[in-house]
């Protein structure tokens, strides 16, 4: 386009124009977010309001969409109705104790890959790869009959539900990239001053390396306090299971008492939708960076 | 021999040593994963295969060959299989192209640094970190034929009310039957109650998309837009020429990530109606798992379950195609 016709174009357009069109864009800009923004908003808004509704009100036809009273007490007795406590205690168990160990695993193995040389490196990193790319759904069944009587005879313990998520390639990915980037003249300085591996590893790569350590730490417990799969089918004692299989079973315990269900669904999520809020930086930052969808 | 020769000798062997020392470090690093990772995820994918070539109701019975394989695919399982991969594809046609489209509007908005703009990223990335147990109890809630607000507010406008996840009727056939048209079995369409799932399988995932478009977004140089509007465009032809084919790599990602996931979607169907009504949401998963959990034919679901990974790894190949090439990371 020759200079002159977008002079000509420039021109033509009065500032008056401009200003009003872009106020018109923005408006319906505004308007897209507004509007799917409420629907997105709107089943947590229905869990909030339906779960302090009185028991005449839950079962009204229409549904009212303000509640007419709040009953707060609705939370005291949903959370008596099923032993909470204890789901939530084997929960964080678990959590806490995956969390930790994916870390401490996947640290080590991700030091090795990325500032180590030893025999069979390309082949073991193949190995992870190809670990990586293979979809849970891959190991299911063979898991369910390992951890069964004949083998390890696992069903129904804590450590069916720890053991098989204490290491994930993707953590060993995520960290090794992070460590990877980390200067060679740092570490060259380290072993002038006599540093082994281990003691680099603590004083100088972990410090520099939070942001990382937060996003596996964060998604490793998400993934946790979400699991619902694996703990449905191989455990079946209610003292042992984690909190998702137990909201799917006080959903036929609430019946049509649906009130008690959202209350007791709002605490479930209340503790990872707080988690997010806080960690919304790091778990965003991990999710575009290596694009997992759970 | 000179004191030279000596020296370079004890040379060598502290190098020696000290590579020594440096492998078995290593590979004491690397112990503890691949421990757990050749116990729960290297071995057991052998082990599937094994278990797929026997009869192996609850405990191992006769070795079959590949019976339980040609039972699924042409034989005793054969129809119902091969509906649950249709309803699988259903089910992908219904949700990813919704998803892309919708998170491409968003998230173009939301890079035009407009007000607002963290409070709807975390709003919309909200349902994304909700458990989908949770979230799917919500939903089955939220579509109650009786107390639904859905169905409330469709009345308002004088349609419904519709049973959703208790649906099991076409989608077409319902639309026909509304103008008073009956249309055949073939062309009744999804149910109901799949494209309710799918409504929610949206929802769920829309945070996810939006990320992605936004960290792609970010790659793209000012100068292009900059540009392009000296040379007079306007803001669909910046869009259309611009966005989207230098956005098209994570588009491509994007839809490969989405159409593992349906492949593997699990929890929110079994929540939201666990593969009824009459079968219509009996994904391949579902499929899988009412087989080998169910039913107890742990030989028969194996052999389903290595099918279905073969088209999971499939897409997650192409993936890896597309990661490779995508220079910039977010």
């Amino acid at each position: 386009m020759s200079t002159a016709n977008v002079l000509a174009r420039t021109t033509a357009r009065t500032p008056a124009r401009r200003t009003s069109r872009t106020t018109a864009g923005t408006v319906v800009k505004h308007a897209v977010l507004i509007l799917t923004g409420a629907l997105v908003a709107y089943p947590f808004y229905f869990m909030l309001t339906a779960s302090v509704k009185g028991f005449f009100e839950a079962s009204a036809v229409p549904p009212t969409i303000f509640p007419r009273e709040l009953h707060f007490e609705n939370y005291v007795t949903a959370w008596g109705m099923a032993n909470w406590p204890r789901y939530f205690a084997n929960t964080v168990f678990i959590a806490v104790v995956n969390t930790t160990g994916e870390l401490v695993t996947s640290i080590l193995a991700a030091y090795a890959f990325a500032r180590m040389n030893f025999k069979g490196k390309a082949a073991l990193f193949a190995l992870l790869l190809a670990t990586y790319m293979m979809p849970a759904e891959a190991t299911l069944i063979p898991n369910f009959v390992i951890v069964s009587k004949r083998y390890l005879n696992l069903y129904d313990t804590y450590a069916v539900q720890i053991l098989p998520f204490l290491a994930t390639a993707f953590s060993i990915f995520l960290l090794r990239q992070q460590f990877l980037s980390i200067p060679n003249e740092l570490r060259d300085a380290a072993v002038i001053d006599g540093a082994g591996h281990l003691r680099f590893l603590w004083s100088v790569v972990l410090p520099i390396s939070v942001p990382a350590l937060v996003t596996v730490a964060i998604l490793s417990f998400y993934g946790s306090w979400n699991s619902f799969q694996w703990p449905l089918i191989v455990t079946s004692n209610p003292d042992i299971r984690p909190i998702q299989v137990a909201l799917n079973a006080f959903r036929a315990e609430a019946g049509s008492s649906y009130h008690l269900l959202m209350a007791a669904a709002a605490f479930v999520v209340a503790p990872v939708a707080l988690l997010y809020l806080v960690g919304q930086r790091y778990l965003v930052q991990g999710i575009a960076r290596t694009g997992i969808r759970g | 021999m000179s004191v030279g020769a000596i020296r370079m000798d004890q040379r060598a062997a502290s190098r020696r040593r000290r590579t020594i020392t440096e492998n078995v470090q290593a590979y004491l690093f690397l112990l503890p994963a691949f421990a757990v990772l050749l116990v729960f995820k290297i071995w057991p994918v052998f082990f599937a295969i094994y278990i797929s070539l026997f009869k192996w109701d609850i405990i191992q019975g006769a070795f079959r060959g590949i019976d339980n394989y040609t039972d699924i695919l042409f034989g005793s399982r054969a129809e119902n299989f091969w509906r649950s991969v249709s309803t699988t594809f259903t089910y992908a046609a219904m949700t990813i192209p919704v998803e892309i489209a919708i998170g491409l509007v968003i998230a173009y908005i939301l890079f035009q640094n407009i007000r607002g703009r963290a409070i709807y990223r975390t709003l919309y990335y909200l349902p994304y970190v909700t458990s989908t147990v949770a979230a799917a109890a919500v939903f089955e809630w939220v579509f109650h034929p009786q107390y639904g607000l859905v169905n409330e507010a469709l009345g308002t406008i004088g349609m419904g009310p519709f049973s959703f996840l208790q649906e099991p009727d076409g989608l077409f056939e319902m639309i026909a039957g509304h103008f008073g048209v009956t249309l055949p079995q073939w062309a009744a369409g999804p149910s109901l109650a799949l494209a309710t799932v799918a409504v929610f399988a949206i929802w769920h995932f829309l945070g996810f998309q939006i990320v992605i478009f936004l960290a792609g977004l970010g790659n793209i140089p000012e100068q292009y837009y900059e540009a392009a509007k000296l040379d007079g465009a306007s803001q669909w032809q910046l869009f259309r020429k611009i966005t989207l084919p230098l956005l098209s790599p994570q588009i491509f990602f994007v839809f490969t990530i989405a159409s593992i996931g349906v492949l593997r979607a699990f929890n929110e169907i079994y929540v939201l109606t666990n593969g009824g009504p009459l079968d219509t949401t009996r994904t391949v998963t579902m499929n899988v798992f009412r087989t080998f959990f169910q039913q107890g034919q742990i030989g028969l679901g194996s052999a389903m379950g290595v099918l279905l990974t073969l088209i999971i790894l499939a897409f997650t190949l192409i993936q890896f195609r597309v990661l490779e090439r995508r220079v910039v990371y977010g």
